[in-house]
C-alpha cells in the first residue's frame, strides 16, 4: 500500500462510514418491524429517541461520502505522477483491477446517499414520520453498497504499487506499462452525441418546469434526470472533451479536471451531478407527497429540488455550449 | 432562502453566546483542537514544500543519465561510449561527467567532488560550498589538502565560496579541475563517472533511452522523471508514516472531545431543558449543538493551519525536520518556499473535523433528548 495522506484519509472516512452504517442496521431492522407511533411503550419511546441519533450520524456519514468522491478523483489525478505511463486519473485507476470498480461504487454511493438524505429530509417534514419504515428499509439496502465500496476501495489501495521506487537499482523499463484507452462510448458519433444531449436536456428541463409550475410528474423528472446523466457523461467522453483538448482522438473524461485545462471539468461535472441528484430527489419528494401528512410539505420540497435540478442542467448545458463555442476545433462544417 | 438564512443566523448567534457563557471549557477544547490541526498540518505543509523544492532542483537537470555497470556495480564509463550515444537520433548532446565523494577525516564529513561543466576551475584551486567552508572554517585564499589515491598530498587554494542561496544543492560541493580530479582518484584520462544526455524532444526521452539501452547493454539508464517519482514516493511515505503515528493523537483527541461534550454541567442541562420547555424540538437542539461544534471546528482549523504555516515557513519546522528531511553532517540550511495545496487542505479536513464531528454526535444526542421536567425539577 502507498502511505499517501489522502489515501489514509479516504480509508479512514470510508472505514468509519461503513462501520457506523453497519452498526445502525440492527436498529433499522427493529424500526422496520416494530415501529408504531400509536404505541406509548418505553421501547417505542426509546426507539423514537434513537432515530435522532441514527439520523444525525447518517447525515454526517452521507455528507462525508459525497465529499470523499471528489477527494478520490482529485487524488487519483494527483497520484498519476507516481506510476509509469499514467498521465491522469485513468492511469492511476488502471494500475490495479479494483480501481474502476471503486470509482463506480463511489458513484453509486454518491447517488444513493443523496437520495437517502432527501428521504430523510422529507420524512422530518411530516408530524407522524410517514416514511420512517421506507427510510430504514432503504438504509438496510444501502449498507451493503457502502460496506462494499469501503472494502473494494481498501483492496484497490492495498494493491497499489509504485514499482518505480527501485528504479535506481533496476534498468529503466518496469514493464507492464499502463495503457490509456478509451472505451466504446468514445466512438459515439459526434453529431448523434450532441443531438441526444440537446434532446435529453430539453426534455429534463421541460419536465422540471412541469414540476415547478404544476407540482406534479416528479417521477418523470427523476427518470429523465437519470437519462440525462447517462447521455451527458457519454457526450462529455465522446465529444465535449474532444472540443476541450482540441484533438479529435483524445476522449479522456479525467484530463479535463487537470490544471492544464483550468480545472474546467469541475464546471461540467458539478452541475451535472447536482442536477441529477436533485432530479432524483424531486422524484422521491413528489412520490412522498401522496402520504396525507406530507401532502402540503413534500410538493414544496420537490419544487425546490426541481429548481436546483433545472439550474444544474441549465448550467451544464451552458458550460458545454461555451466550451464548444470557444474551441478552435471544427467537427462540423456547414457547406454553403 | 432568506427564511433559511435568517434561521441559521439566529442559531449561530445563539451558539456563539452559549459558547461565550462557558468560555473556559470552550477555550480548553479549542486549544487542544488547534494544536492537533497544527501538528498534522505542519507535517503536510513541510513534506509538500520539500517535494516541490526537489522538483524544482531536478527541473534543471538533464533528461537522461547513463552509467556503466560491472557485475551489478557502478563503474567508470569509457569515453568512446560518448560517440555511440551521440550517434542515436534525437540526442542533442552527451557529456561525460566527473564526480565522486571524498571523506575528509578532519571534518568527519563527506564532500561531493565535482568537475563543473559550466565554469572553469584552474588546476590547484577549488570552489567550495558554504557547508564545506563552515565545517572546515576556511575562506577564500586558504589552503586545503587531501591525500590522493597513491598517498601523495594534493593541495587546493580556495578561490571562491558558493553563496547560500543554492545551499540545498551546493552545501557539500567541492569543485576542482579535471586534472586535479584525475590525479586525486587515479581516474584514467579516457574514463568518466557517468554521461548526461540531453534529448531534443521531451516526448522522445523514452525512445532514446531504449535505443541507448540497446546500443550499450552494459549500462543502466536513469530518467529524470524516475528520480522525481522516487523523491515523490519517499516523501509521501515519510509523511504517511508520521500521519499514521499521529492517528493515536487523533484518537486521543476524539476521546477528549467526546468527554468534553458529554460532561454537561447542571447549568447546561437546565438550559437545554428550558429550551425544550419553551418549544424547541430535539432536532433544533441537535442543530444548535452542531452549530457550536462547527464554530469551534472552523476556528480551530483556521488557527491550527495558520500556526502550522508559521511553524514550517518561518520557524524552520523545528519539530519534524529531522524525521522528514533526513540528516547529514553538513545538512544545508534552507528556507522553504511557502505553498498551500488544495488537496492537502481537504485531506487535513478529513483527518481532523470528521473524527471530531463523529465523536461529539452521541454526547450531543444524549444532551438533546433529555426530558425537560427531569432537569428543571
Amino acid at each position: 500500500m502507498l502511505f499517501q495522506p489522502a489515501i489514509i484519509a479516504l480509508m479512514l472516512a470510508s472505514g468509519l462510514a461503513a462501520l457506523l452504517v453497519l452498526a445502525s442496521v440492527p436498529f433499522a431492522w427493529t424500526v422496520v418491524r416494530r415501529w408504531n407511533l400509536a404505541d406509548g411503550s418505553e421501547a417505542q419511546l426509546r426507539m423514537e429517541r434513537r432515530t435522532y441519533l441514527v439520523a444525525t450520524l447518517l447525515k454526517i456519514v452521507m455528507a462525508a461520502e459525497l465529499a470523499a468522491l471528489v477527494l478520490f478523483v482529485f487524488n487519483a489525478d494527483r497520484m498519476a505522477t507516481l506510476f509509469t505511463g499514467a498521465m491522469c486519473a485513468v492511469g492511476t485507476l488502471k494500475v490495479d483491477p479494483w480501481g474502476f470498480p471503486t470509482l463506480y461504487l463511489k458513484l453509486a454511493v454518491f447517488f444513493l446517499a443523496g437520495c437517502w438524505l432527501v428521504l430523510d429530509h422529507v420524512d422530518n417534514r411530516g408530524w407522524d414520520y410517514p416514511l420512517i419504515r421506507v427510510k430504514y428499509a432503504a438504509l438496510i439496502l444501502l449498507a451493503p453498497v457502502l460496506v462494499g465500496s469501503a472494502v473494494v476501495q481498501g483492496a484497490y489501495f492495498m494493491g497499489l504499487r509504485a514499482d518505480v521506487i527501485t528504479s535506481c537499482c533496476s534498468t529503466l523499463f518496469s514493464g507492464g506499462g499502463v495503457t490509456v484507452t478509451s472505451n466504446s462510448v468514445a466512438s459515439l458519433p459526434h453529431g448523434l452525441a450532441l443531438s441526444l444531449l440537446a434532446g435529453s436536456l430539453a426534455a429534463v428541463l421541460a419536465s422540471g418546469a412541469v414540476v415547478l409550475r404544476w407540482r406534479r410528474c416528479g417521477w418523470l423528472h427523476a427518470l429523465l434526470s437519470v437519462a440525462a446523466f447517462v447521455i451527458g457523461m457519454s457526450a462529455i467522453i465522446s465529444t465535449i472533451s474532444v472540443y476541450v483538448y482540441e484533438m479529435p482522438h483524445h476522449h479522456c473524461p479525467f484530463c479535463i479536471l487537470k490544471r492544464e485545462y483550468g480545472h474546467i471539468g469541475y464546471a461540467l461535472y458539478v452541475p451535472l451531478f447536482v442536477g441529477t441528484v436533485c432530479g432524483l430527489g424531486a422524484g422521491i419528494a413528489g412520490w412522498a407527497g401522496r402520504r396525507p401528512s406530507l401532502s402540503t410539505m413534500a410538493p414544496l420540497v420537490a419544487r425546490s429540488l426541481a429548481a436546483w435540478s433545472v439550474g444544474g442542467y441549465a448550467l451544464f448545458g451552458l458550460v458545454a455550449l461555451w466550451l464548444i463555442e470557444r474551441s478552435h476545433l471544427i467537427l462540423f462544417e456547414v457547406v454553403p | 432562502m432568506p427564511v433559511w438564512l435568517n434561521r441559521q443566523r439566529a442559531l449561530l448567534d445563539f451558539a456563539l453566546s452559549s459558547l461565550g457563557r462557558r468560555l473556559g471549557k470552550t477555550l480548553g477544547l479549542a486549544v487542544v483542537y488547534t494544536l492537533i490541526v497544527a501538528v498534522l498540518a505542519s507535517v503536510m505543509l513541510f513534506s509538500h514544500a520539500i517535494r516541490r523544492e526537489a522538483a524544482q532542483v531536478l527541473a534543471g537537470t538533464p533528461e537522461l543519465l547513463v552509467q556503466r555497470l560491472v557485475a551489478g556495480r557502478h563503474d567508470m564509463i569509457p569515453a568512446e561510449r560518448l560517440d555511440a550515444i551521440r550517434a542515436v537520433r534525437g540526442v542533442k548532446s552527451a557529456e561525460g561527467r566527473l564526480w565522486g565523494y571524498l571523506f575528509d577525516p578532519a571534518a568527519a564529513a563527506n564532500y561531493t567532488l565535482m568537475v563543473p561543466a559550466d565554469r572553469v576551475v584552474e588546476a590547484g584551486s577549488a570552489v567550495v560550498g558554504s557547508g564545506v567552508a563552515d565545517v572546515r572554517g576556511v575562506a577564500v585564499g586558504d589552503l586545503m589538502s587531501f591525500r590522493a589515491h597513491d598517498g601523495n598530498l594534493v593541495q587546493f587554494r580556495i578561490k571562491d565560496v558558493i553563496d547560500n542561496d543554492s545551499a540545498l544543492v551546493s552545501a557539500d560541493l567541492f569543485l576542482v579541475s579535471e586534472t586535479d580530479f584525475r590525479r586525486l582518484f587515479g581516474v584514467p584520462a579516457d574514463r568518466f563517472t557517468d554521461i548526461v544526455v540531453a534529448v531534443r524532444n521531451p516526448r522522445e526521452v523514452r525512445t532514446v533511452a531504449e535505443k541507448i539501452d540497446a546500443a550499450l547493454p552494459d549500462t543502466r539508464i536513469i530518467l529524470r522523471d524516475e528520480i522525481l517519482r522516487t523523491y515523490e514516493s519517499v516523501f509521501d511515505w515519510r509523511e504517511g508514516i508520521l500521519l499514521v503515528l499521529l492517528v493515536g493523537a487523533i484518537l486521543a483527541f476524539a476521546i477528549f472531545a467526546w468527554d468534553k461534550a458529554s460532561g454537561l454541567s447542571a447549568e447546561e442541562k437546565r438550559e437545554i431543558g428550558i429550551l425544550k420547555a419553551v418549544g424547541w424540538e430535539t432536532s433544533d437542539v441537535i442543530r444548535l449543538k452542531a452549530m457550536e461544534g462547527t464554530v469551534v471546528s472552523l476556528g480551530a482549523f483556521l488557527a491550527g493551519y495558520l500556526l502550522a504555516y508559521l511553524h514550517v515557513f518561518h520557524w524552520g519546522a523545528a519539530l519534524f525536520a529531522p524525521v522528514l528531511k533526513g540528516w547529514a553532517v553538513m545538512y544545508p540550511e534552507f528556507q522553504l518556499t511557502p505553498f498551500v495545496d488544495e488537496l492537502q487542505v481537504a485531506t487535513l479536513f478529513f483527518f481532523t473535523v470528521f473524527p471530531y464531528t463523529l465523536a461529539t454526535v452521541v454526547p450531543i444526542w444524549r444532551a438533546a433528548t433529555v426530558d425537560p421536567d427531569q432537569v428543571m425539577r
